[in-house]
């Protein structure tokens, strides 16, 4: 007998997984790309138009992969969690419905506009529309977070014969740990975005590709950086301390933390072992642990030991996810201030170990954020809402082999779609922000297509 | 009435985003399905050109409609999507190869072929399927309670695919009416042969699909034969059969917009019937829309958002369309 539930869960992380790369990326690409737009108006340099357009390719392709990624997690409440969905619709549904009215039209339509508008709406009307995507993506990052929020630390509601009940709307929107999620994810995916932008800047330098525009992308970039990842950083302490009140276990997986004691040491390294309740090739420095989540070296925290088996979540994922995350966020942090530094000194174009750092760290953003989600979802586990509702009570009545098929279905799909998506954006990064060829205007019958780059006319002006 | 008030507004809201989607994707679906057919690679790009600006607006409306339905009537969409898993999955995966095609077609050289591929079998795939779980819908689901307690093929029936392929029919006519106003030349007369010839195979599709669910189950024939329904029921078949002239007429005497109209209008005549025969259950035969209805706080909540945002949605939807407006241009180069 297959187990319709493993599946079920297995189904709903590929696709979430796989979906929350693309919104990401988007959220930091529309404002990075309203910011050129809004330099690009203000001073006429032609390198921010020619950046604009080489970016809101990128844009369209991560932009296309993440719509229908999306839909399909529209329908996975209902096919494959229709029981979470009866008991807790009363008061998830309409922050997802908010998202749709006040989101997902606003980027929808304005990204016509954005993409194909250039030429046939005045350029102030196109800037409009760039800033409505913009706003578009902070709206829904601001829904979505909000119930996934409200799972976590669910708040003003009743709860009657298995079914939640909307008590407050404030209290539901503005739940516990919403507004420290809201604010570690849109600083995660700015910087997932800043970092993928200074990969490539990095790479075209490397090469001796158009040194102006990358240079200054660059630059642009590593500023960014350089203030947004220490914010990063104190932010997900605070999230962190949020999380150590209302999730106590969740912190304990993540710290390997098996003992409920006082000095607790932070654990940099250990493969912990969930049978025998402790960790093995423990590697750690004493009291720091305490001194992070209670801002005190002598101050108490839970161990795992302190919940019962069936309480806990798979230590091993949380642990080792946590520790990918915040190793990359310290490897930015040392990047962007390596990249400040030589900014100042006026060597960080011609810093090539650094330009490789960069390189090798364009994904590095999303690798972190995709593994902070890691930590935070699994690290509710066992529940769906938590403390109220286990996710194994919220799978919906549908047969393992039908959940398996559409399992190995996505993916398949996915992969394919995937493949060419990578394909057809590192194409684009190829092929550069060249310069913007002027052809005689030929009127409003004339369509741009944000994607159509002759791949023979590649060519370096710079 | 036992229902509420405010249940029935949620009804016909979410009736009317679930309407508003099968006539909006339902002509970029019928341009994907229509895709193979046209003439030449040059008229592809136009057909492609003529929605590309506009299908992501269009397709939102879909989530709209069942993340609403999610929102103000939870029961129903956990009976429903469960009851229709497979087909609503391969809808989507139907859809997502229809959505990366608008984005990676143009981009292609030597793969293009492989992306009018996709653009083409996700239409198709996604609105047969669509017809399927309509079909499925129509029927009725085998119930236990308030869950479904069916089987996997459940939906597997003649009715179910019959319906698939007059959903496919339908909505390549509003593909080719809706290329009557945006193809340029030559291919606006091509648009125009196909919609004659579509046009007699949707109609025989809806008088047997009509006819078919009318002797679904008893309830369904006591409302549309019973006197005195009869006599103000009948008037929907006979405005079909106008609507059907009216469209040949336009079509072939060089109307532009009026061909299009009319489709929607044969559409919206085929979603009254339905309506007609189904009311009030939200769930077929089994459950009103009143008993699925989520809690009085929530439709409240949702409905003020949806009161302050759709004006809005129009507006900027208009605009948009405004934008676009006129024929696609054959000078297609970036």
């Amino acid at each position: 007998m297959i187990d319709a539930l493993l599946l079920a869960r297995l189904q709903f992380a590929f696709t979430v997984t796989f979906h929350i790369i693309f919104p990401a990326f988007t959220i930091g690409l529309a404002s990075w790309l309203a910011m050129l737009e809004f330099l690009w108006l203000r001073t006429g340099k032609p390198a921010y138009e020619s950046l604009y357009r080489f970016w809101v390719k990128i844009f369209a392709v991560s932009f296309g992969l993440g719509v229908v990624s999306g839909i399909v997690m529209s329908f996975q409440f209902g096919t494959n969690w229709s029981a979470f969905t009866e008991a807790s619709a009363n008061v998830i549904g309409p922050l997802l419905g908010y998202e749709v009215l006040t989101a997902f039209f606003l980027e929808a339509t304005f990204l016509g506009i954005m993409l194909f508008g250039m030429g046939r709406v005045p350029r102030a009307v196109h800037f409009f529309a760039t800033l409505m995507v913009a706003f578009g993506t902070l709206l829904s990052a601001f829904w979505i977070l909000s119930a996934n929020s409200w799972m976590q630390t669910p708040a003003g509601y009743v709860y009657e014969d298995g079914v939640f009940y909307p008590d407050s709307w404030l209290e539901i929107i503005f739940n516990p740990s919403f507004p420290y999620r809201l604010a570690h994810m849109v600083a995660a995916a700015y910087l997932s975005t800043c970092f993928i932008v200074a990969g490539v800047a990095a790479t075209y330098l490397l090469r001796g590709r158009f040194p102006r525009r990358a240079g200054l992308t660059l630059r642009l970039a590593v500023i960014f950086a350089s203030i947004v990842v220490p914010l990063q950083i104190v932010i997900g302490d605070l999230h962190g301390l949020n999380t150590q009140e209302h999730q106590p276990v969740k912190v304990a997986a993540m710290e390997g933390n098996w003992e409920s004691r006082t000095h607790a040491p932070l654990v940099l390294f250990a493969i912990p072992d969930e049978e025998a309740e402790r960790n093995r090739l423990e590697i750690s420095i004493p009291g720091l642990a305490s001194l992070i989540l209670q801002h005190d070296v002598a101050g108490r925290i839970d161990g795992l030991k302190d919940f019962p088996a069936d309480e806990r979540p798979p230590v091993g994922w949380v642990f080792y996810s946590f520790r990918v995350m915040v190793g990359l966020g310290l490897l930015m942090l040392f990047a962007a201030w390596a990249g400040l530094y030589h900014l100042w000194k006026g060597t960080l174009e011609s810093t090539r170990w650094l330009l490789k750092l960069y390189r090798w760290m364009t994904p590095a953003g999303l690798i972190a954020l995709v593994a902070g989600w890691f930590v935070t979802e699994i690290g509710r586990q066992p529940y769906v809402i938590y403390g109220m509702m286990r996710t194994s009570e919220g799978v919906s009545p549908v047969p393992g082999a039908s959940v398996g098929t559409s399992l190995a279905l996505f993916v398949l799909v996915y992969g394919v779609v995937f493949g060419a998506g990578m394909y057809y954006v590192l194409k684009l990064i190829r092929h550069g922000p060249v310069e913007v060829e002027r052809p005689p205007r030929e009127g409003a019958a004339t369509v741009r297509r944000p994607l159509s780059v002759p791949a023979d006319t590649i060519e370096d002006p710079t | 009435m036992e229902g509420e008030w405010l249940s029935l507004v949620w009804l016909l809201l979410i009736a009317f985003a679930i309407f508003m989607y099968v006539l909006l994707d339902g002509f970029v679906l019928g341009i994907g399905i229509l895709f193979p057919f046209a003439p030449s690679d040059q008229d592809r790009d136009a057909m492609m050109m003529s929605v590309a600006p506009i299908w992501d607006g269009n397709e939102t409306w879909l989530v709209l409609g069942v993340g609403g339905l999610l929102a103000v009537f939870p029961v129903a969409y956990a009976i429903v999507l469960p009851a229709l898993y497979l087909p609503f999955i391969f809808m989507l995966l139907g859809l997502i190869f229809r959505g990366v095609a608008f984005e990676f077609r143009f981009k292609a050289d030597k793969s293009r072929r492989t992306w009018d591929r996709s653009f083409q079998l996700g239409s198709v795939v996604a609105t047969f399927f669509q017809g399927v779980v309509l079909g499925s819908f129509v029927q009725g689901f085998e119930m236990q309670g308030e869950m479904f307690a069916g089987s996997t093929f459940d939906w597997l029936t003649p009715f179910g695919l019959l319906v698939g392929v007059a959903l496919v029919l339908g909505y390549a006519l509003l593909g080719s009416t809706w290329l009557i106003i945006k193809a340029p030349g030559e291919l606006e007369g091509w648009a125009r042969k196909v919609t004659v010839r579509l046009l007699f195979a949707v109609l025989a599709a809806i008088a047997i699909i009509s006819v078919w669910v009318a002797f679904l189950n008893e309830t369904i024939q006591a409302r549309w034969f019973s006197l005195p329904n009869f006599y103000v029921l009948s008037q929907v078949p006979l405005a079909t059969a106008v609507t059907g002239f009216l469209l040949w007429y336009t079509a072939t005497r060089g109307h532009r917009i009026a061909p299009f109209v009319l489709t929607m209008v044969l559409f919206t005549l085929g979603y009254l019937g339905l309506a007609i025969s189904l009311w009030p259950n939200i769930v077929p035969h089994e459950i009103p829309y009143w008993e699925a209805a989520a809690h009085r706080d929530s439709q409240l909540f949702l409905l003020v958002g949806a009161i302050i945002t759709l004006p809005a949605i129009f507006f900027y939807t208009t605009y948009s369309y405004y934008v676009f407006r006129g024929k696609v241009g054959r000078d297609l180069t970036y």
